[in-house]
Parts: C-alpha cells; structure tokens; sequence
C-alpha cells in the first residue's frame, strides 16, 4: 500500500546532493483522517516539501517541526485533532486525530 | 533517522524486497527487517520479529506495544502481482477478480486467438512462450503464479521458472490424474519433490466449484490464504 508514495526515494535523493532533509510519517489515525497511517512527507533545509500527511490543513505546522528537527536533531511526536489541547492553532476540518512522527535524516 | 538506514531501505524497494522500517518510539533508534535479516539501531527480540513479520504479511503499519517498547511498525511491500499463464475463460474470470482485490494482471499466452483485448479488456497481455514471458516479468515474493492452460507444452515451461521463483504461491489447473503426470514431467526434468510441493494442485480451496468464475473464486480465496497465512498455519492446513 505504502509502495504507491516515493518520498524514501526522494529523501535518499535529496540526501545525496548533500541537503539537509527531515521526514514526517503518520503514525495513528482516529475517525476520519484523510491519510492513512503510513504517509509521509518530506521537508528540505528550505522548507520545500513533498507528500502530505493530511488534506493540506496540518502541513504548515509539520513543515515547521520539521526544520525544527533538522537544527537539534530530536525527533518528535506531534499529535493533531479536534480534542487536542495541545497550543496548535490547526485542527483537522473533518473531525479526525492524527498523530505525526517527526525526524531528521542524519 | 540515519542516513545508511534510509539508502537500505530505498535499496529494498528497488529490489522488490518486503521490508519494514521498525522505530522505537522512546528513544527514536531504528531498525530495518527483512524476510530473513534485521538491521539497525536495536534488535528485535523474536516475539518483536513475529510481529513485525505479521505487519508485513497483512500490509499494514501501526504502534504496537510489546513489554515497555513503543514501536511504530512501518511495512513496505512492493505490490502484489499476479501471472496467469493461459487467456483461458476461467482466466477470463480470474483477471478481473485479481484486480479488484487489488493486484496487478498480466495474462500470458502466445495463442494470438485466446489472447485478445476483446477477451479481457484493460488487463495487460503477454503473447511471449511462458517461460521467456515469467523471465521477463522478474518474479517476485510479492507475486503469484497461476498456470490454467492444462497443456504441458504452455503450463511446463512456466512451472520450471516459477517453482525456482521466489513466487509466494504457484498453482495449476488440471485434475489429480494430470498432475500426477505433470509431477512425474518434473521429477524426470530434474526438479525436487520440495520444489514440486510448491504447486496448488488441484488448484484453489476445495468449495466444490463448478464454473469458470467459481473456480476463479476458489483460486483467489486461495491464493490469499497463502499470502495472509503464517506459514507455520499454512503448514499445519495442508
């Protein structure tokens, strides 16, 4: 199932032209999410990305812990969704949780 | 992530391999297993593995919980396949069935008037000899081989490049009178009785089917027994 995305390939690529890359995989769903666990998206020292790990209404934060990774290089847990407490200003449109691994490529 | 584990698992993909990217969610060190190999940050103890190993086989990923270990089993499976030699009317059924639970068909057969577009419309045609057509296919631990021709002339050739394969299932149509001479065709051509036992014969589960489709049915039921099936289970049902 997951052999449809290529973003390893990519980040391999990105890699090897000596970028710093960061990977951010779904790791749980709850209710609806609109990726399945599995997805992934990858994220550049620019802050480019490839893949998705929601419907566009995460990413924004993802792509910033991304960058946040590549610097201190702790990989992190982030968890989205409508009963989060947690201070993010995003939430999932359609109801669902989602929670978002985190990790540079050293 | 380490970068080395990130090319071993881009290598995987290219090589078809089925292989999973295991993380620990504590203390973010990874590991990558394959069918017989693990690799990485931390090893696996063999309830892990076993595991590991089921994620695979069901193609899924998720976060189990095993002692005081978070782990987040992430499967990478190349996609299922399957080969069916022979554009007979049960394959008719079967390509199609194939393809909506999900795996790619190609249907092999040089007899330019069984293999016609008209006959299976959008699955994809192979008119080389069986043999030549399997070799060109790189077979895979993902894919499966089913041989419905019933002639030895088409169905042997492609038995000796599939039970050399690693083809996760191979079966062959025929009743058990003609593939007790088929067995005998093999052993004189130099193949082993393991090799041989590889072969679903007669092919697919025994639900009394009587139609094309419904045969169509039993192989496909069977050939996802196979896949999804432990194969110590698989070995315990035969």
């Amino acid at each position: 199932m997951t052999y449809e995305n290529n973003i390893p390939e990519i980040a391999a690529a990105l890699r090897a032209e000596g970028k710093r890359v960061a990977l951010a995989t779904v790791v749980s769903t709850w209710g609806s999410s609109p990726r399945p666990v599995g997805s992934q998206l990858v994220v550049d020292e620019t802050g480019a990305m490839q893949g998705s790990v929601s419907g566009g209404c995460i990413e924004g934060a993802v792509v910033h812990e991304a960058m946040q990774a590549m610097q201190d290089g702790e990989p992190r847990m982030l968890s989205f969704g409508v009963a989060d407490e947690q201070a993010w200003e995003v939430g999932l449109a359609c109801g669902g949780k989602v929670q978002v691994y985190v990790e540079a490529v050293e | 992530m380490k970068t080395e584990i990130l090319q071993r698992l881009v290598r995987a993909r290219a090589e078809k391999c089925p292989v999973a990217l295991v993380t620990d969610l504590g203390s973010g060190l990874q590991t990558l297993v394959h069918e017989d190999v693990a690799h990485g940050g931390f090893g696996l103890d063999r309830e892990e593995l076993a595991e590991v190993r089921r994620f695979l086989r069901e193609d899924r990923s998720g976060i189990v919980e095993i002692g005081d270990a978070r782990l987040f089993i992430h499967s990478y499976n190349p996609p299922l396949r399957i080969i069916i030699i022979g554009a007979v009317h049960i394959a008719q059924a079967l390509a199609p069935m194939a393809s909506l639970a999900g795996y790619d068909v190609v249907v092999v057969d040089p007899r330019r008037a069984f293999a016609t577009d008209a006959r299976f419309p959008g699955i994809s045609m192979n008119g080389e000899w069986p043999d030549d057509a399997l070799k060109q296919l790189a077979v895979d631990s993902r894919t499966a081989i089913v041989t419905l021709t019933h002639d030895p002339k088409l169905d042997d050739p492609a038995l000796h490049v599939a039970l050399r394969s690693p083809a996760f299932y191979v079966g062959s149509l025929g009743s058990r009178k003609t593939h007790g001479k088929r067995v005998d065709r093999l052993r004189e051509a130099g193949y082993t009785e393991a090799e041989i036992a590889r072969i679903h014969a007669p092919v697919g589960l025994a639900i009394d089917a009587v139609t094309p489709a419904e045969i169509a049915l039993a192989i496909m039921a069977q050939i996802t027994q196979v896949l999804r099936r432990e194969p110590s289970a698989a070995v315990a049902a035969a």
